[in-house]
């Protein structure tokens, strides 16, 4: 999206980057001068490189399921399923590090793929479902529920935490786009700001009535794959798996609507059923998330920018590629906070921030990112 | 302020000795001279600031009156110039009073904190709370708290460490060939997230007793707050205050650009790092007595600037501003929700959040307000 903005930029001055005006449709054209086609040119490229991130993501999940503070063997792994006896390893690695792993590679696809549609949507190079203050709407609505309905079970109060996402996100992007001249990056991360830490007041108001609710949820803020368990995966499953075929189905909408409000209308797009959609997938694929594993920020922000770079800003590359990146990220972050302070633990939110942050000021400071 | 001859708004004034009317800055603006001293008067500037002084103060007694054991404003009053019954005194000098100094002084050093980073960011939607530079005081207090306990003193150095650092990082990471304010503001929120994985990572890490008195610290409040926490804040504003004022004159120069203020004699770079952190000072005196109590900084320079009409914010209603506004909100957060008591950072955070966006709803593109 840094491209695309700086793009228009580039359009209002007309001054850098002479119009490569080919025989191509426009639309093909637009999309090569956003920023080009990334690091992998060709469809094969492209294809191969995806196969080859699915390979490291399946080595990166073994590694996950065997280091830790009890260190497994394969053959352990392989005996936990096809020998079950009911040993200590057996549950450790059937009960706690394999959903553990799963929960990685879901929450992970979930946040990549909503960063994704976030910035597309939005077209804002800063999009992300924690900076928008998705995630603090259903971590308050989690603790509603937690607090107010006794809910345990991760179904009970996943679909609060949809509610609170979904409310969150509107607000968010109301008061965003809302005023003279419309959405800007600065404003919708200031409106995130604002939702966040009103949401975040709130929250605090809640819990501090309630010791034991304190104590759960000062766990659960920090963002861990730890309370994922073998029941609350499956649960998850079917909210996530809808949230990203529907972004999926999205792909070709988005290159679209990447190309401008009226542009995109003119080409017979109906944009309100696209960023609907979009929100709808995003709501699913966040809420969830969050409710799977608390508020797990940077990864929707960083991974499709690294995605970009590699496969350019076609969706169609873009929401698979990140779907595979976001959970090799999210599990090595894992990794490294249980390596890091043996034999405690980093959680992995604390490391995604550490990590992240970072990433996203490199990002500010780059000049692309028109008006910064 | 030694060389009056360069102040470009100066240009326009009558002979020094006596208070004249400037053409340039308007009939309401007074120019009080003495020898090489001047000092700039905006009279609606400070009308307001003592409408809003009387206000806090007519805030404070009431905040003395109410609560759990009731009492007339003859009593508070009594009690105050000394000569009330035992059991009032010892509830309004000994119990409310500190709390309602800590309320005003708090106020009052987040306002000024506040007023001064929207100007220098040239951005009204900035404050210490949203760049990060509270986050900062935050972290290094729930770091004190966590592993040393944490008495008065030790808490409030900490959260100055932490912040003066903060904002350190915050100017040396927004700076590319000056800073810009929107730069900032994307940074400071970065900074911001970071460091509340940090905070967050500490909070798992302490005794669930230790956890829920640095979670309340974090919220911000004002409960049990007694003399040393007076001193601190007044202390703070005693010597930051002036300093602040005295900032403020380049931050006129600096609104007509970077560019422009460095013409005209005043070394940009410099005056934005004494402003920053003089912000980052008052912020974190404010927090370590009271925690990061939440939209206050943002806040009462804009309502300033709504009754003023759009000039620039003077630093004094401001601070006025903000102690009433506290005081307000602490009235509320002790009285309003019957026998349970809600820290005055939630009930702050409820107030402000609403008018944050609704601010935010009417700037243009860049955030800057209408």
């Amino acid at each position: 999206m840094a491209d695309r903005t700086a793009e228009h930029t580039a359009d209002r001055h007309a001054t850098t980057r002479p119009e490569p005006r080919s025989a191509r449709p426009p639309a093909r054209t637009r999309t090569a001068r956003a920023g080009g086609p990334g690091l992998l040119g060709s469809s094969a490229a492209r294809s191969l490189g995806l196969v080859a991130a699915l390979a490291l993501l399946a080595g990166v999940a073994m590694a996950s399921v065997l280091i830790g503070y009890q260190r497994f063997t394969l053959e352990e792994v392989q005996l936990a399923y096809a020998g079950y006896t009911g040993s200590d390893t057996d549950l450790v690695i059937r009960h706690l590090r394999v959903p553990r792993t799963l929960a990685g590679i879901l929450v992970g696809a979930a946040l990549g793929v909503a960063g994704v549609l976030v910035q597309g949507v939005t077209r804002n190079p800063l999009g992300d479902p924690g900076l928008l203050g998705i995630n603090a709407g259903a971590a308050l609505a989690a603790v509603l529920a937690i607090s107010f309905f006794g809910a345990t079970a991760l179904l009970g109060y996943v679909g609060f935490a949809f509610v609170g996402a979904a409310l969150a996100a509107c607000v968010v992007h109301t008061v965003g786009s809302l005023g003279p001249d419309g959405s800007s990056p600065v404003k919708l991360a200031l409106a995130g700001a604002a939702i966040s830490a009103l949401l975040g007041s709130l929250t605090s108001a809640i819990v501090l009535q309630d010791r034991a609710t304190l104590d759960e949820y000062r766990f659960w803020v920090v963002g861990s794959l730890v309370g994922a368990d073998s029941t609350s995966v499956p649960q998850a499953l079917p909210f996530l798996a809808v949230g990203l075929v529907l972004a999926l189905a999205l792909a070709r909408p988005l290159n679209v609507v990447a190309l401008g409000d009226d542009l995109a209308r003119s080409l017979g797009t109906r944009l309100w059923l696209v960023r609907a959609g979009s929100a709808l997938a995003v709501v699913l694929l966040a809420g969830t998330a969050t409710a799977l594993a608390g508020p797990i920020g940077f990864v929707g922000v960083a991974v499709p920018h690294i995605a970009r770079a590699l496969v350019g800003p076609d969706h169609r590359w873009l929401l698979p590629w990140s779907a595979v990146l976001a959970p090799l990220l999210l599990l090595v972050a894992d990794i490294v906070g249980r390596v890091v302070v043996r034999p405690e633990e980093l959680q992995v939110g604390i490391v995604t921030a550490l990590i992240g942050a970072p990433f996203f000021i490199l990002l500010v400071r780059r000049r692309k990112v028109a008006g910064l | 302020m030694s060389r009056p001859t360069q102040k470009p708004d100066a240009a326009g004034t009558e002979a020094t000795g006596t208070p004249g009317t400037s053409t340039v800055l308007g009939t309401a603006t007074r120019v009080l001279r003495s020898g090489p001293l001047s000092l700039r008067v905006y009279a609606p500037s400070v009308l307001l600031g003592a409408v809003l002084s009387a206000l806090a103060a007519g805030m404070a007694v009431l905040s003395l009156a109410l609560g759990d054991f009731p009492m007339g404003v003859d009593q508070v009053v009594a009690a105050l110039a000394g000569h009330g019954d035992p059991l009032t005194t010892h509830v309004v000098v000994d119990l409310r009073l500190p709390r309602v100094l800590t309320a005003l002084g708090v106020g009052a050093a987040l306002a000024i904190s506040g007023g001064l980073l929207q100007r220098l960011a040239h951005n009204p939607l900035v404050s210490p709370d949203i760049i990060g530079v509270s986050a900062g005081a935050t972290t290094a207090a729930v770091l004190v708290i966590v592993l040393f306990g944490g008495s008065a003193v030790t808490i409030a150095s900490g959260a100055l460490v932490g912040s003066v650092t903060t904002a350190l990082l915050l100017y040396l990471l927004a700076y590319r060939r000056g800073v810009s304010g929107q730069r900032l503001v994307l940074v400071g929120i970065a900074v911001t997230a970071m460091l509340g994985a940090v905070t967050s990572y500490l909070l798992t890490r302490a005794e669930i007793g230790t956890a829920q008195r640095a979670m309340i610290w974090i919220t911000g409040s004002l409960a049990n707050r007694d003399w040393p926490h007076v001193a601190t804040i007044l202390i703070a504003l005693a010597v930051l205050a002036p300093v602040a004022f005295a900032l403020a004159r380049p931050l006129g120069l600096l609104q007509l650009g970077e560019d422009t203020a460095t013409a005209l004699g005043n070394r940009a770079v410099l005056s934005r790092g004494a402003l920053l952190f003089t912000s980052a000072a008052l912020a974190a005196m404010a927090t370590a007595v009271a925690g990061p109590v939440a939209f206050v900084a943002l806040v009462a320079p804009q309502i300033v600037r709504r009754l003023l009409r759009g000039r620039a914010v003077g630093l004094f209603p401001a601070a006025a501003c903000g102690a009433l506004l506290v005081a307000v909100a602490d009235l509320i957060a002790r009285t309003a929700f019957g026998g349970s008591e809600l820290p005055v950072g939630v009930v702050t955070g409820i107030l402000g959040a609403p008018y944050l966006l609704y601010l935010l709803a009417r700037s243009n593109r860049s955030g800057r307000g209408g």
